[in-house]
């Protein structure tokens, strides 16, 4: 197989196998209900913290900007649920330090419908237009980066963008929250793909989808003849790309529908591409015309230690206790040890606290059983054997054998330098297929961090 | 927001700073961390989240992703490679008798004795049950006579894992195949001894040792001759076909270097055995293929260029390939991984460096047999031979390399020549060089 597409020229090299364990695959998405209280942390996305533009005390409706800020590169956040703010100040964070957040009490009874929206037909609006209505929306990237998504569309003036790629590879294990936004919101998915291609002036875009989700194509490829035949007249495609980690990082995709290798430290600008996630796309799809804000998103809560995995319609700054409260992994009993990971197995972030909110950047949420671990805490660690396993899976085409031991002698300039430590985007592919279970990506982080305080 | 800067697990310098490597282990698996760890920091937030959701603290770890790992460790490979050695070693011995098997036995169990030593004293990484020892006492033995003295043996086992492995510090670390520099030191030591080799298939090996083989320790055995004669052997029917063609000047034929099974040639372990048992471990990648192929490949192609040279001086390719050690050493000892190239190009580089050695060793020096020394150069050569071929990053090789049979064009043909040349970035983007 993996010949097969190598002669065929589809896939970029290397990469790794990881078993898919997608166990929600075939759920459909539910709604939790709404928690009792909420944390919105300011900041959950790249770029500046937004200001809170509410007070202590003050009555907010769902969907009402909370906070804002005038720069560029950040967004506003909406409140998840009417009620009276309670608290603004330090809440626990994902990354582990507490963050400035705002706490909001849910009014008992309220209708917790979204209210503040402003519906407007965008069907004849500019580019510009549709931008400024994404700004509002304070959409980010729901992949999992959270960067600005009005940022991202917006294009330089001396480039040109011909092309959209949807990225619909969802590429981690056990993450099916893209699968399932793709088979059960194929609409709103082309009416945000619309919307893009317009904000960036592209006349293709290419909905890449790996190839282990036929439904999600077959699904995808009945609604764009369903929208060609209720006559849209840009021209969407939809690619089944092979089924490899990390197909979902943008440049790997890239490579396997054109063949071209971005440049290194280049955008996919430079070669009249913009790639958008598609769980963005259909959250743009539905919000847009309704000019509602960014309040809740799909969040696939699985992993060994959940009684009722699913995919889950989640509404922003519920505490992760609740939400693992309901999907049946109660959090309450103390004695078993575990682990929480907000995000993928691969790149995913483990978490120290079950007060964390979901937070617009978080696709899933992981919970492994002290059982489920113990294969890896028992595995002995070894010196390096240069076996090459990870120089075969680097999809960035890296030495981390090599780049594992400069670390351990902290010859991180001299990794920086000729090593191209800079180009690893961290997918954990070395660590997942080191025998001697060193934890090389760590390294890399340590030392990627040092190299950047030692710029600055 | 204090604390938010005091408290950052993602790039807390964890495991970077830590020399040896066992300790990995130790703080990448455990941080145990629950809300009291935060709450001693910052009592305002104690009473606050009491306030808000009670006090329950679930243990949760923290660990650094990833979170899943392939079931591939260091044991399941070097177990795996000591099963594909299984039948190798059974054909041996069925080929020598119990002097071979003795032999085996006695070479492993020397190697595992010293690494017990060494572990166990704490001056080595690795651990005894990761199965490495097995190997190298293993290979060891299959490289030595049948008929190789026991304590001869024993010497050689001991100065493999002491000189060869735990001198470096133990698995991963050392520079020189194991094995080889056992055997390269008792090559040097008893130099009959080890030139001694006896005919296989003799009748009631399993029954008799040969003489050689229970020499008094620090003793030297008598000449096998004797022996041989008294069995109504010709003495010279001891000799390795290598011997035979650099001394003598005779080919063996085919079907005795690949099985011996016709006549008494003494051939060590069977070539092709061997080459099935690697393509095993090569298929399930517990051995790359790359470099047994770049060896015999480079070994064949140099051969063949001087026999075609001159077919009367030097013997053809195929005798080249299947006498002597070189499928063993291909296969087995080329393919160590602590002592040969981690990238694919200088895998090749690599393995073509032990072919043409050994073919220029074996026609040019006094020796008949040249493959342990040109592996051996080779290993010293390894990091350098990393160091040039190291791998091209994505995206930092010729740009223009833009696969023709892409799903998609780069550009859609409905941009014009202009504009497409507008978005395609015209710079050629090459590797850096690094900075002075």
């Amino acid at each position: 197989m993996k010949l097969v597409s190598y002669f065929r020229g589809e896939a970029f090299q290397r990469g790794v196998h990881p078993p898919g364990c997608k166990l929600t695959a075939e759920r459909k998405i539910r709604r939790l209900p709404f928690p009792d209280r909420v944390t919105v942390p300011l900041s959950q996305h790249i770029g500046k913290v937004p200001r809170a533009i509410v007070r202590v005390g003050q009555e907010v409706v769902r969907g009402q900007p909370i906070a804002k800020s005038d720069e560029w590169l950040s967004v506003p956040h909406h409140a998840p649920l009417s009620g009276v703010v309670e608290f603004i100040g330090l809440r626990p964070g994902m990354r582990g330090p507490w963050v400035e957040s705002i706490v909001i009490r849910a009014h008992r009874g309220a209708t917790q419908e979204d209210l503040w929206g402003r519906p407007r037909d965008l069907s004849q609006a500019s580019g510009q237009d549709i931008l400024q209505a994404i700004w509002d929306s304070g959409m980010v990237g729901l992949g999992g980066a959270a960067f600005p998504t009005h940022a991202k569309l917006s294009v330089p003036k001396q480039a040109k963008v011909h092309t959209l790629v949807v990225n619909g590879c969802e590429c981690e294990p056990y993450l099916t929250c893209d699968h399932r936004v793709m088979i059960e919101q194929s609409a709103d998915l082309i009416a945000g793909i619309r919307y893009a291609m317009r904000a960036t002036g592209a006349v293709r875009a290419i909905i890449g989808v790996e190839d282990n989700k036929p439904d999600a194509v077959q699904v995808l490829r009945q609604a764009i003849a369903d929208a060609a035949a209720a006559g849209v007249t840009e021209e969407i495609h939809v690619e089944a790309v092979p089924t490899k980690y990390p197909q979902g990082a943008e440049k790997m995709l890239i490579t396997a529908l054109f063949g071209a290798e971005m440049p290194a430290g280049g955008l996919p600008i430079a070669l009249g591409m913009v790639v958008s996630n598609v769980g963005t796309l259909a959250a743009l799809g539905k919000l847009l015309p309704l000019g509602q804000g960014l309040t809740e998103r799909v969040v696939t809560v699985t992993g060994p230690g959940v009684a009722r995995p699913g995919d889950y319609r989640v509404i922003l700054g519920t505490p992760l206790k609740f939400v693992l409260d309901y999907a049946g992994a109660p959090a309450v009993d103390a004695m078993d040890a575990r682990q929480v990971i907000l995000g993928g197995p691969m790149m995913g972030q483990a978490i120290g606290s079950l007060d964390v909110p979901i937070t617009k950047g978080v696709s899933g949420v992981l919970v492994f059983r002290r059982e489920d671990m113990q294969s890896r805490e028992s595995r002995q660690t070894y010196p390096c054997i240069k076996c090459g396993e990870c120089v075969e899976s680097c999809p960035m085409g890296l030495n981390p054998s090599t780049l594992g031991m400069l670390a351990a002698k902290r010859e991180y300039d001299l990794m920086g330098e000729q090593y191209y430590l800079g180009d690893c985007f961290e997918c954990g592919c070395c660590t997942y297929v080191c025998p001697s279970n060193i934890p090389l990506v760590q390294q890399f982080r340590v030392a990627k961090q040092i190299l950047r305080e030692k710029a600055a | 927001m204090k604390i938010g800067k005091a408290f950052h697990p993602q790039i807390s310098p964890i495991c970077a700073d830590e020399k040896e490597p066992r300790a990995h282990a130790m703080t990448s698996v455990s941080l145990v961390c629950d809300l009291s760890w935060f709450n001693l920091r910052n009592l305002r937030n104690l009473r606050i989240d009491s306030r808000f959701y009670g006090m329950s603290a679930p243990l949760i770890e923290i660990r650094s992703a990833p979170h899943v790992q392939s079931a591939k460790t260091v044991e399941t490979i070097m177990r795996n490679v000591v099963y594909s050695l299984l039948p190798i070693c059974t054909f041996y011995v069925f080929q020598y008798g119990i002097s071979a098997l003795l032999s085996i036995a006695v070479v492993t169990g020397a190697c595992l004795l010293t690494e017990r030593f060494f572990v166990g004293t704490g001056t080595q990484a690795g651990r005894l049950s990761d199965y490495s020892a097995v190997i190298t006492g293993i290979l060891l033995a299959l490289t030595l006579p049948p008929g190789f003295p026991l304590w001869m043996g024993a010497v050689a086992g001991m100065v493999a894992i002491a000189l060869g492995k735990a001198l470096f510090g133990g698995i991963g670390f050392n520079v020189f195949n194991p094995a080889l520099v056992g055997r390269a030191f008792v090559q040097a030591a008893f130099p009959t001894a080890i030139a001694t080799y006896t005919p296989s298939f003799l009748p009631g090996r399993f029954t008799e040792f040969i003489p050689s083989t229970l020499a008094w320790p620090l003793m030297i055995p008598d000449s096998a001759a004797a022996w041989l004669k008294a069995k109504n052997l010709d003495a010279l029917a001891g000799a390795t076909p290598l011997a035979k063609w650099k001394f003598d000047g005779v080919l063996a034929n085919a079907d005795e270097l690949l099985t011996s099974l016709s006549g008494h040639m003494a051939v060590g372990p069977s070539p092709l055995l061997i080459l099935l048992c690697g393509a095993y471990l090569a298929s399930r990648r517990f051995m790359d293929w790359r470099i047994p192929l770049a060896v015999l490949g480079s070994a064949a192609l140099t051969a063949w260029l001087l026999f075609a040279f001159d077919p009367a001086r030097y013997p053809n390719p195929f005798f080249m390939l299947f006498s002597g050690g070189l499928i063993l050493g291909a296969v087995y000892m080329a393919t160590d991984m602590a002592t040969s190239p981690v990238t694919p190009k200088g895998m090749w580089v690599y393995g073509a460096l032990i072919g043409l050695l050994t073919v220029v060793i074996r026609y040019y020096s006094g020796l008949p047999e040249g493959v342990m020394y040109a592996i051996l150069i080779a290993n010293a050569a390894s990091p350098l031979i990393e160091k040039i071929t190291q791998p091209v990053p994505f995206g930092r090789g010729v740009l223009d390399r833009v696969k023709k049979r892409a799903t998609y064009p780069l550009n859609p043909g409905y941009i014009s020549r202009e504009e497409a040349s507008a978005v395609t970035p015209k710079k050629r983007f090459l590797p850096n060089k690094p900075k002075k």
